[in-house]
């Protein structure tokens, strides 16, 4: 068998080829980004691999190939999937046809995002299995599970990686393709793919019987396991079950033995509630060690006083396990050892501390286009805005860098810029309000805000900074680049005639290099009123070599 | 089992000689896991990649004061990384300083870090410590650009991994582009046999 050093991300996009999915979308995002770009580099059955323009139209298009019967995957990041929690409740209800996976990477930490929210609530929400795996080798295999799981009960299913299964890298086995049948085309089944009250009621009886199902059939998956014997149970998923064999090892070999106890591990939703209830036999107390929010911990808690089980549960909810931040091997240790009551098998720290480090905070590239962007639009304010309140709104991007420039003063979401200067403009109607967006961002969720703008007869200046790609997750295609996902040509949309269609009359496109042009471009946009947009146009310099 | 640590700033090719050296230990059947930074940080950030070699460890991390090696392309963040370090771990280190972005590293508005004083911790508190002339290496190198392969193969050659640089060079024809593979080459050989 070959074997391959993998990324967890490569490890899922693998794994789900090899399970025969025939249709992959998604939206960039940081961990998950390169699942769709190894799906396209290593395409070679021919998949559809697509980068949407957001995660909602994304798992879409991946709905409807699989009510056509195909195998589907769609790929974000967790924050991603509040965009695409609209097609999501619904899509439930609906079901599907061919497998569907939604992979949403977490990102506990948070590394690289705006919150640390758990994909394992929306598996509850929207009533959607979950499938939860430990490392990169455990995702190539749990993937092909995943797309039966869903073909199974004809529902769609969510496989949830956070960041150091995503960007965790291990030596995996290669495994033959499995034999998938083709897709059978769309059937209009009288009815079935229409969302209706009466249809909603009828399927939300169903999804609840299946829930009832799938937890048991869950309760018989090789991947939620218990081991061990004693009064003592540990409970864990996800990475931090990994972090958690890894203490357990070293507090072995550091104490001679530990005490015996139980171990649990937990890698979906519904939860496995009859396999939980013969770990939950004849203990005292359990440790549950999770990252994020408490949800197995909490699922145990709702078990005890369903079924009267009288066993104490530490975990989050008794501060045994940080509520915030991801999780280490050290954290697995202590916590471990205080719940053995053993030695911790940290080492002493060296006596002399270190010297203070310079700080390394990222900031933009050098000769990063937004750099002169943000310079220009600073410069004008100076000159010709004196006296005005001014106020910039950010978004989501490597602009967002911008305050290290002091030219972001709000960030919220994809999006939210356009809307925010809006709002804060109706308060302060004097205030010069800019709001920067990229040229991915604008084709994201910045367009419906520019509309309203007009339509609401707003007072703002947008500042699109156009450098022809999403730069801060690694350069992936949009509408504006005239590339595709597999580096295709398409159809290329013009942000400045997609800006004049919608109504913007006020529309300067510069070079913010072009100095001159620049500094005159904003002064005339400061003077004017209504909805008014500067276009930086400048490639991104990482693009460039 | 050998736990190592592979430290520096973003863009001088860290995650390059991480998968290098979990390619060539994977080649000669050993479990390998790790894992590394990617994002935001590689903006000039400090980077750090995770490597383990062997069977039977699970968390892509290396727990505190766990590695036997320290790979530092730079000496600042070889400090910074080096709590993960065991008691008689040892650290290869080049000597040269990198700028932050934002501000010179003398400036004394910014604290004015003297490099001095984070090697002479190193000196202090690590028994074993190799450091290594930047200025050399490059020469070594032929290429500024190729100093990440040409640090590899002397610290290859040390005998401090369960691997030889054939087996690094294997590595690499797999997994460098055409177009720079030579010059990676001859600086790997710099002080290959």
């Amino acid at each position: 068998m070959e074997k391959k050093l993998l990324m967890g991300n490569e490890a899922i996009a693998l794994g789900a080829l090899r399970a025969g999915v025939s249709v992959i979308t998604g939206y960039p995002g940081t961990p998950s980004s390169e699942i769709l770009e190894t799906a396209a580099k290593h395409n070679s059955k021919g998949a559809y691999v697509e980068w949407s323009v957001n995660e909602k139209a994304a798992m879409e298009v991946a709905a409807g190939a699989s009510y056509a019967g195909a195998r589907t995957m769609v790929t974000m990041k967790q924050v991603g999937l509040n965009v695409a929690s609209d097609p999501l409740m619904s899509l439930n209800y609906v079901g599907i046809k061919g497998g569907m996976v939604i992979v949403c990477a977490d990102d506990p930490g948070p590394i690289s995002s705006q919150t640390e929210q758990d994909t394992r609530h929306y598996g509850e929400f929207s009533k959607i299995a979950v499938f939860d795996p430990s490392s990169p080798e455990e995702a190539y295999l749990m993937i092909a599970d995943a797309f039966e799981f869903s073909e199974k009960y004809g529902r769609p299913v969510v496989f949830r990686p956070t960041t150091r299964v995503c960007h965790g890298v291990a030596a995996i086995e290669i495994l033959p393709d499995l034999s998938v049948k083709p897709p059978d085309g769309f059937f209009k089944d009288g009815g079935k793919w229409v969302i209706f009250p009466k249809l909603a009621y009828e399927n939300h009886l169903i999804i609840e019987r299946q829930s009832e199902e799938m937890s048991l059939d869950l309760s018989n998956y090789n991947r939620n396991v218990v081991t061990g014997f004693g009064k003592k149970g540990i409970v864990s998923g996800g990475v931090s079950y990994a972090y958690t064999l890894e203490a357990l090892r070293l507090s072995a070999e550091k104490n001679g033995a530990i005490p015996p106890h139980k171990l649990f591990k937990v890698s979906s939703y519904p939860f496995p509630e009859k396999l939980a209830l013969s770990f939950l036999e004849n203990l005292d107390e359990v440790l549950v060690i999770e990252e994020l929010d408490p949800v197995i911990e909490n699922a145990l808690l709702r078990i005890c006083g369903k079924y009267g089980i009288k066993v104490k549960i530490c975990g989050k909810s008794d501060k045994s396990i940080p509520r915030a931040g991801e999780n280490t091997v050290e954290i697995a240790s202590r916590s471990i050892a205080a719940f053995l009551n053993i030695k911790t098998n940290e080492n002493a720290t060296r006596g002399e501390s270190p010297p203070i480090l310079p700080t390394r905070a990222p900031v933009l590239c050098a000769g990063c286009p937004h750099n002169a962007s943000f310079t220009a639009v600073k410069e004008a304010v100076r000159r010709y805005a004196q006296n005005r309140k001014v106020v910039y709104s950010g978004d989501i991007g490597c602009y967002t860098l911008g305050n290290t420039l002091d030219m972001v003063d709000t960030c919220l979401c994809m999006g939210a810029g356009i809307t925010v200067a809006q709002g804060i403009n109706r308060v302060e109607p004097d205030t010069l309000n800019f709001a920067f967006i990229g040229d991915s961002t604008f084709f994201h969720t910045g367009i419906p805000g520019i509309i309203n703008a007009v339509y609401s007869g707003s007072n703002i200046i947008v500042v699109i900074l156009d450098n022809s790609t999403t730069a801060m997750t690694g350069g992936q295609p949009h509408p504006g680049t005239g590339k595709n996902a597999s580096g295709g040509e398409a159809k290329k949309i013009d942000i400045f005639e997609v800006l004049s269609a919608i109504g913007v009359t006020d529309i300067v496109r510069v070079n913010p290099y072009d100095k001159a042009s620049a500094d005159e471009a904003v002064s005339r946009m400061i003077e004017k009123k209504g909805v008014r947009v500067i276009l930086f146009e400048a490639p991104c310099i990482k693009m460039k070599g | 089992m050998t736990d190592c640590i592979i430290t520096g700033v973003g863009g001088q090719g860290i995650i390059l000689l991480s998968r290098l050296i979990g390619a060539a230990a994977m080649e000669k059947g050993f479990g390998v896991r790790g894992t590394e930074t990617i994002g935001m940080a590689q903006r000039g950030g400090s980077v750090v990649s995770h490597v383990r070699i062997g069977d039977g460890v699970m968390s892509p991390l290396i727990p505190l004061k766990n590695a036997d090696i320290l790979l530092a392309l730079e000496p600042f963040e070889a400090v910074r990384n080096l709590h993960y370090l065991k008691e008689d771990g040892i650290v290869f280190s080049l000597d040269k300083p990198v700028r932050t972005q934002t501000k010179p590293l003398t400036d004394p508005k910014d604290g004015g870090y003297e490099i001095s004083e984070s090697i002479g911790y190193l000196k202090r508190n690590v028994k074993r410590l190799e450091l290594i002339s930047y200025d050399s290496l490059a020469k070594a190198a032929k290429n500024v650009k190729a100093v990440n392969t040409a640090f590899l193969g002397f610290v290859v050659e040390k005998g401090v991994f369960p691997f030889n640089t054939e087996d690094i060079e294997r590595a690499m024809r797999a997994r460098i582009p055409e177009k720079y593979l030579e010059m990676n080459l001859e600086a790997l050989r710099g002080f290959g046999k």
